[in-house]
């Protein structure tokens, strides 16, 4: 620690960050861990497979991966017309993006679910082919999809700023047509900022509450996310079984997420 | 191939980038296209690669007599070498040369052991064997522009361009890439065209070099005539270092510091000489320079040999007598 530096501040900036994951992070996760810690690991295992928490898990999951993933490939589409065209109204289309980041869940989620209820603008019209949008899983990925996207946008935006035209056009002069030259080369080049873009994405919508509970139409075994699940056992004073589902919940989430990154270290070392 | 190049024009917007270019580039040529930025000379490179369209309506691009206006930059034989060399940083280096030859259509593709062969081979051509797994960011700026010469020329083109080829290199290696290009081009004989804003490597690389300027071209000739008898002041002024005298009775006078001829003040010919006053030297390097005031109190840059110096003892302060050179030059 006796070394001299020549960018100051390395002390105060590393006490400041362990205060803050500390007093943000660590000292409420411990909290949590303790609280569920209060039941033994038989009452833990009852919970958890209850057939209930296991439906609610399975949707929270899925309907996470499901959106993050159509986010993904809405996301490249519309960074790609972002960055590459210039046309009246660009500007003010890529301040929208950010949206869902500002706008209160809640109204997200009571808006999508007027226009997808099957009297709603859209839900109409998909009633007529017999889809039933709002109060149906379809509606609890619909609503992650929405609050989602825009990190995929604002991931793969620089990325795709920085590598300029030229290597595209350099494709295009060796012979390479429009698709080979996406395939081969420009989605090569975006694949790492696309999975961070990704699991931004997938790790909002697990945690995802508000926008959802109002769609979902939250029918136990059918259409109830875990976070919601999580409220109605807080609700009903069993902050125990809360703790339980959360801890969980959050055991899971940090292997899925510790996962991707590794899956990204691998994909960046095999490019080396 | 010879290119030819038929009054070519181009706009964008209301802004003139080409107006009315034609241009013949012969056969196994090396030109340069040389001006400062905005005179246009990348977007005629660009048309030429077919990366970007001329006016429609406006003349024709032939290559070795055929036009190809309507043919796709991708099936014109073209190779391109990028200011920034464009490469593909998620590939190798051999993945980045074999690339034009690994999206042929089927029919027309070599095999697995061909284009690794082809590969070698290139690497080979550009002196950079043994890199071949590399990636571009493990590659120094000079060894990622041979990467991406390579990768031009792995599709067999019949036509070579650059943009800036030097542009991006520190002024050592660009001077050795310079030669090096230069013997290069003689060994393949590839018609080539560069671009570049640089009037010494326009000078000391091309047989032709195109002056252009404003979106027309100011001359084309070889490099010495281009020197020697620049045609327009621009074209004077451009090529490097020179003296504008202005003349009461007619047009300004350019003069290079090396075509006047110091002596001393003694030797003054009033008929053909100038009086001037020695107001600074410069000797540390291989020439003298002198910066001199005339009689009517204009300043000249001289230049004279060192050995010239020694002989005439001069020094700060001193009169001289200038030669100029006889003003009915074109």
């Amino acid at each position: 620690m006796h070394q001299r530096r020549v960018i100051p501040g390395f002390g105060l900036s590393l006490g400041f960050t362990l205060i803050y994951l500390s007093v943000l992070i660590l000292i409420p996760l411990a909290a949590l861990f303790l609280k569920a810690a209060g039941l033994g690991w038989q009452e833990w295992w009852n919970l958890l497979v209850s057939a209930r928490v296991l439906a609610a898990a399975k949707l929270t999951f899925g309907a996470s991966a499901a959106a993050a993933a159509l986010s993904s490939v809405l996301g490249t589409i519309v960074t790609w017309v972002l960055v590459r065209y210039r046309f009246p109204g660009r500007r003010l289309m890529d301040a929208m993006i950010d949206l869902p980041f500002a706008l209160p869940t809640a109204v997200a989620g009571i808006t999508l679910t007027t226009i997808y209820a099957p009297n709603g603008w859209v839900g109409a019209y998909l009633a007529q082919f017999g889809i039933k949008a709002a109060y149906s899983p379809l509606g609890v990925f619909i609503a992650l999809t929405f609050v989602g996207f825009p990190f995929v946008v604002r991931t793969l935006q620089p990325v795709l700023e920085d590598f300029t035209k030229d290597t595209e056009e350099a494709a295009a002069m060796l012979g390479a047509g429009r698709w080979v030259t996406v395939r081969r080369v420009v989605l090569p080049m975006m694949l790492p900022a696309l999975i961070t873009g990704f699991t931004l994405a997938f790790a909002r919508a697990i945690g995802e509450y508000g926008s959802v509970i109002f769609i979902s139409g939250n029918l136990p075994m059918k259409t109830e996310i875990l976070p919601l699940l999580i409220v109605s056992q807080l609700e009903q004073f069993n902050v125990p079984a809360a703790a339980v589902i959360a801890s969980a919940m959050l055991i899971v989430s940090f292997m899925l997420l510790f996962s991707i990154n590794l899956l990204q270290r691998w994909l960046d070392w095999r490019h080396r | 191939m010879s290119i030819s190049i038929q009054s070519i024009h181009k706009t964008f917007g209301s802004y003139k980038a080409l107006d009315d270019i034609s241009l013949e580039v012969p056969n196994g040529s090396l030109t340069a296209l040389l001006g400062p930025s905005g005179s246009g000379k990348t977007t005629l490179l660009r048309i030429v690669a077919g990366l970007e369209f001329a006016d429609s309506g406006s003349g024709k691009i032939l290559f070795h007599g055929e036009n190809v206006v309507n043919v796709p930059a991708g099936k014109r034989q073209v190779g391109f070498v990028f200011q920034n060399y464009a490469l593909f940083r998620h590939m190798t280096v051999a993945q980045n040369i074999a690339f034009g030859l690994t999206v042929l259509p089927r029919n027309l593709k070599p095999t697995a052991k061909a284009i690794r062969e082809r590969v070698q081979e290139l690497l080979h051509l550009v002196r950079l064997d043994g890199l071949d797994l590399r990636r571009p960011d493990e590659l120094s700026g000079g060894q990622r522009q041979r990467v991406a010469l390579a990768r031009a020329l792995a599709i067999r083109p019949k036509v070579l361009l650059l943009d800036e080829p030097f542009g991006a290199l520190d002024a050592q290696v660009r001077k050795d890439l310079r030669r090096w290009l230069r013997v290069f081009h003689d060994e393949i004989g590839l018609t080539t065209l560069f671009v570049t804003h640089d009037q010494e490597e326009a000078l000391e690389l091309a047989d032709q070099v195109v002056v252009m300027r404003n979106a027309r071209i100011e001359q084309v000739g070889p490099p010495q005539q281009i020197y020697d008898k620049p045609r327009t002041p621009f074209v004077y002024e451009f090529l490097g270092n020179v003296n504008k005298l202005a003349n009461p009775n007619g047009p300004a006078q350019y003069v290079r510091p090396h075509e006047i001829e110091v002596k001393f003040a003694a030797e003054f010919d009033p008929s053909l000489d100038r009086l001037a006053v020695v107001q600074h030297l410069f000797s540390a390097g291989p020439v003298a320079a002198l910066s001199v005031r005339l009689d009517d109190g204009q300043f000249l840059e001289v230049e004279i040999t060192r050995k010239q110096l020694d002989e005439l003892a001069l020094s700060e302060g001193d009169s001289v007598a200038l030669g100029l050179p006889p003003t009915d030059r074109e």
